[in-house]
């Protein structure tokens, strides 16, 4: 095989499960080490810098790191259910219990640039783009149909989920930066927008339109019937406190999820979550569904709705067709199917119905004659790397760039927008984008003292509280979930693998005395001869066979055999280093960071001579 | 060198064997030698095949004298019985606890200083009486625990770490075993357990005193140019008569051979071991043949390694001695007293 070139920023960066997975790249073990030291502060700024929204995504992120994470693959009894590290948890600890950081914030320049950015909606992709450029100089104006900026940020996720308090302060940060906020204005024609001379405009107007269900007696019972997204945004706005007592929510993603606990809430004592797939497919994260299922929410599946029935005018209740799911197919076209089971249809009674279906995209204020490309399905052509449509200075994130996705996932956009926008108003090449900063650094302080707690938690993942019921069903205000505290907060932190201090080897020092491969409780190193990669993966001390990990591979050593290490349920523990005679391992923190907007960005510029 | 536990999680494919462990439940404390030292690897080697043959722990007394070497029974076998003796005197323990437990697994682990200066006159009775054991000299050629003097096995002409050869002859204790009547008798190094590994179990099956001589660097004052027990001039120097593939009950490595190549030796109790021949002519059931050679190409410079002697009809010291089939602490007083009419027929037999 080739020898791995560590140079390379991506090698060491996948091997930080969390950080690769994370859209934004934040560096989750740095700021875990912090959170366990104690330093709520700075963990929160690494935070900060990286996802915009550390205190928003620690309630409600979709936690892309959590399934990626390297713990939730060495501990043998969660074999079957894996239990990674409570990543976004912690950083809840941190937005909790930090000091006032106010004073680390990037402070509004003192001089301008003169150039100006619109950003279509308030949601996090937009205050994202505010967020990295204001403080460069740049006059951002950020519009919203709504009175608070946020998006969906507040009006779709509920309070019980999402304290007030906590968007007030996330989004006050970047608001006070010098935000230009136009609240309460709707833009209803992006030609006339691009009239008034901006210097690039940023559509982060999110997916507003929740789809229908057009089956028989949809009008009908239409006064009962109501689109989920809209609904839950009514209650925000507390335009609606109160439901039926018996509610069906059709749907299986998060937004189902808020709808029925929402409705528990409002006065719904008999609520359930009716699904065409079954339990495992539904789209609402795990941890979403418990939480529902613990409120005393049972969810149906395998039910495809066929008509909502009325008397008089008024909803009764829906019909369902019962399936069952049938996979078939083979390799990329096995698909699964939904084929009637030709059991009697099944009809629930209901007072309300939400429907939680799926959202979409709706731009009925671009008028199709601007030039901005749309294909088949109705979506901006959008570039995926600069997040350019086919104007070039109106870009595109979030919800509105390629479907509904998640909060973090619109940072990630905001943030290559930024530079997008940053690059152009400089004159420079979009398509150059900018590398990581990337820092390698030995964590060795003495002969068996390292910079990190290298000592392995054998702890199981621990539980967030959950308030009383009781209190939580009664107010829709209260916040359901009460974080970690402190010490729980530490001991899960001790969980951490610290993935991103790196085993490093150097072949040329190294004597092939087998003391690393003896030491190695995962089995993750072997000394073998070279062969090609899959070759090598079934020779190792313990086969490699998990593919999406790399073997990290050296150059030929004085026996003509290899170093293999297998990357896959390495525990960072670092005695392969302790017990290497010559330094031949070593550790080594491995901080990426992403350049974001700024001069950072900015192709280095020749000096004249 | 460290103080922290190595942590108990492991790969998931780690597999158990027939007696229910895995090959972690057969590690002990963690390592307190020198960071790269042999030792260790001999530590892991033996776990592995302790593993491999599917030993319950509860079935293993390993024994020690004074040194490194003997520091490592605490590093393996944690659940198994130990006994550090007194500096060099390992073998009349052994033999001791041997005679009265004929039952259990004896493995005597020493080393060079321990064997070959205070102890060789123990290492040479126990050799002699054909103690059922595997006895496994660390092989390093200092005194690593008083900081690198040349021990007994140091080669003539060898330097210190100071630069000063060794100006005394060394002790050849694979010379000495085969002498004795050692019925197993093997060499290996610590960087290749492809061979120590099966050449361990090997000797753990055999019954007859085995002995291994294991050629095992010390990192710390004697793995440096000049040294003839260097990790490089072992590698460099290690000329292997044979690689025992297969024994039998094991997993069978499936190599083709071509005629010729391989020596099957099935030993007293019908156990057949399958050596892979890497020396052309190399017989090592011929004792006085295996001397010869040895002794040639020790004279050339080179370390010969592998399953260097093997008496296909080995016996043990309980076989010579005629003694009961039971451990004594299996005796009740029916056995031990047998009463007055066995006493007068004793005595009368010694009219």
């Amino acid at each position: 095989m080739k020898p791995t070139d560590i140079g390379a920023p991506d090698y060491f960066h996948k091997v930080v499960d969390c950080q690769w997975a994370c859209p934004a790249h934040t560096p989750v073990p740095e700021y875990i080490r912090l959170i366990a030291a104690g330093r709520y502060g700075d963990a929160y700024m690494v935070n900060w810098h990286s996802n915009v929204f550390p205190g928003i995504l620690g309630r409600t992120c979709d936690r892309p790191c959590e399934p990626a994470c390297r713990r939730g693959r060495v501990e043998e009894r969660n074999a079957e259910k894996p239990e990674p590290v409570a990543i976004c948890r912690l950083k809840r600890v941190a937005a909790d219990n930090k000091e006032d950081i106010r004073d680390r914030l990037p402070k509004p320049p003192k001089q301008k640039n003169g150039k100006r950015i619109a950003c279509i909606g308030a949601g996090p992709a937009s205050l994202t783009v505010a967020r990295d450029l204001v403080p460069l100089g740049y006059h951002v104006t950020v519009y919203d149909q709504d009175p608070r900026a946020g998006g969906m940020i507040w009006s779709q996720i509920p309070r019980f989920r999402l304290p007030m308090e906590v968007i007030d302060e996330e989004v006050g940060y970047i608001l006070d930066l010098g935000v230009e906020f136009r609240a309460g204005v709707r833009i209803d024609s992006l030609k006339k927008l691009m009239a008034e001379g901006y210097d690039a405009i940023f559509v982060g107007s999110g997916a507003p339109r929740g789809r229908d269900l057009d089956i028989p007696g949809r009008k009908e019972a239409a006064a009962r019937i109501h689109i989920g997204i809209d609904w839950l945004s009514n209650v925000s706005f507390e335009h609606i406190n109160k439901i039926g007592k018996r509610v069906i929510v059709l749907g299986g993603g998060n937004t189902a999820m808020d709808c029925c606990r929402t409705s528990r809430r409002l006065g719904g004592e008999d609520v359930k979550v009716i699904v065409r797939s079954g339990y495992e497919a539904m789209k609402a994260s795990p941890w979403e569904k418990e939480d529902a299922v613990h409120e005393g929410i049972p969810i149906l599946n395998y039910l495809v709705p066929k008509a909502f029935t009325h008397e008089n005018g008024k909803l009764t209740g829906i019909t369902f067709e019962k399936v069952k799911a049938v996979y078939d197919g083979e390799g990329e076209k096995r698909g699964r199917r939904l084929v009637p089971t030709g059991e009697a249809d099944q009809h629930f009674e209901c007072d309300d119905v939400l429907v939680a279906v799926g959202q979409e995209n709706a731009f009925p204020w671009i008028e199709r004659d601007v030039g901005l490309q749309f294909d088949r399905s109705g979506m901006p052509v959008v570039d995926k790397v600069t997040m350019q449509s086919t104007l070039p200075h109106v870009l595109f994130g979030g919800d509105s760039a390629f479907g509904p996705k998640n909060i973090i996932w619109a940072v990630a956009h905001g943030h290559d927008a930024a530079i997008s926008i940053d690059k152009l108003c400089q004159g420079e090449d979009v398509r150059e984008r900018p590398s990581p900063l990337v820092n390698l650094m030995s964590q060795k302080m003495g002969i068996h003292e390292w910079s990190y707690d290298n000592d392995i938690s054998l702890a199981q993942r621990y539980k967030v509280p959950w308030r009383d019921k009781k209190v939580t069903l009664r107010d829709i205000k209260v916040e359901v979930e009460m974080g970690f505290d402190p010490k729980t907060g530490f001991a899960e932190a001790q969980r951490c693998l610290n993935c991103d201090v790196q085993t490093v080897f150097t072949s040329k020092l190294c004597i092939e005395c087998d003391a690393c491969v003896d030491i190695c409780p995962m089995d993750c190193i072997t000394f073998a001869g070279d062969g090609d990669e899959a070759d090598l993966r079934a020779r190792l001390n313990a086969p490699a066979r998990n593919l999406s990990q790399d073997l990290y591979v050296s150059d030929a050593l004085k026996t003509g055999r290899i170093m293999a290490k297998d990357e896959d349920v390495c525990l960072h523990c670092g005695l392969c280093a302790e017990r290497c005679p010559t330094g031949a391992w070593d550790m080594q923190k491995f901080l990426l960071d992403m350049t974001h907007a700024g001069p950072g960005c900015r192709s280095p510029k020749r000096k004249a001579a | 060198m460290t103080y922290l536990a190595k942590p108990k999680l492991h790969h998931p494919t780690l597999a158990k064997n027939a007696v229910g462990y895995t090959r972690r439940d057969y590690e002990g404390a963690i390592s307190t030698l020198c960071a790269g030292c042999g030792h260790d690897s001999i530590s892991a080697a033996i776990v592995q095949a302790c593993w491999e043959l599917d030993i319950e722990p509860h079935r293993v007394a390993k024994l020690s004298g004074i040194g490194c070497s003997s520091k490592t029974p605490t590093y393996f076998l944690g659940n198994s019985h130990g006994f550090n003796s007194v500096h060099g005197r390992m073998p009349s323990v052994l033999t001791g606890a041997n005679l009265a437990n004929r039952e259990l697994i004896y493995l005597g682990v020493s080393g060079d200083g321990d064997s070959a200066s205070i102890g060789i006159g123990q290492f040479a009775h126990s050799v002699r009486r054909g103690v059922n054991m595997v006895y496994i000299v660390e092989n390093n050629g200092v005194y690593g625990l008083t900081k690198g003097q040349f021990s007994a096995t140091a080669d003539k002409g060898s330097k210190s770490k100071r630069g000063v050869a060794n100006t005394d002859e060394p002790l050849d204790m694979i010379g000495m075993a085969l002498l004795l009547g050692a019925t197993y008798v093997a060499r290996s190094f610590s960087g290749d357990k492809k061979q120590l590994v099966p050449l361990i179990s090997a000797a753990i099956q055999h019954r007859g005193a085995a002995f291994i001589d294991v050629v095992s660097p010390c990192v710390a004052f004697n793995n440096h140019p000049g040294s003839t027990k260097s990790y490089d001039y072992v590698r460099e120097h290690n000329e292997a008569v044979n690689r025992l593939d297969f024994i039998e009950g094991r997993d069978e490595i499936t190599a083709e051979y071509a005629p010729g190549q391989v020596v099957e030796v099935a030993q007293h109790d019908g156990a057949l071991l399958r050596l892979r021949k890497l020396a052309p002519d190399y017989d090592p059931t011929d004792r006085i043949k295996v001397m010869k050679y040895l002794q040639e190409r020790a004279a050339a410079g080179e370390v010969v390694t592998g399953l260097l002697y093997l008496d296909p009809a080995s016996s043990d010291l309980h076989e010579h001695l005629n003694t009961v089939e039971a451990p004594l602490n299996q005796l009740a007083e029916r056995e031990l007293c047998p009463g007055s009419v066995m006493l007068d027929r004793i005595n009368a037999a010694l009219r």
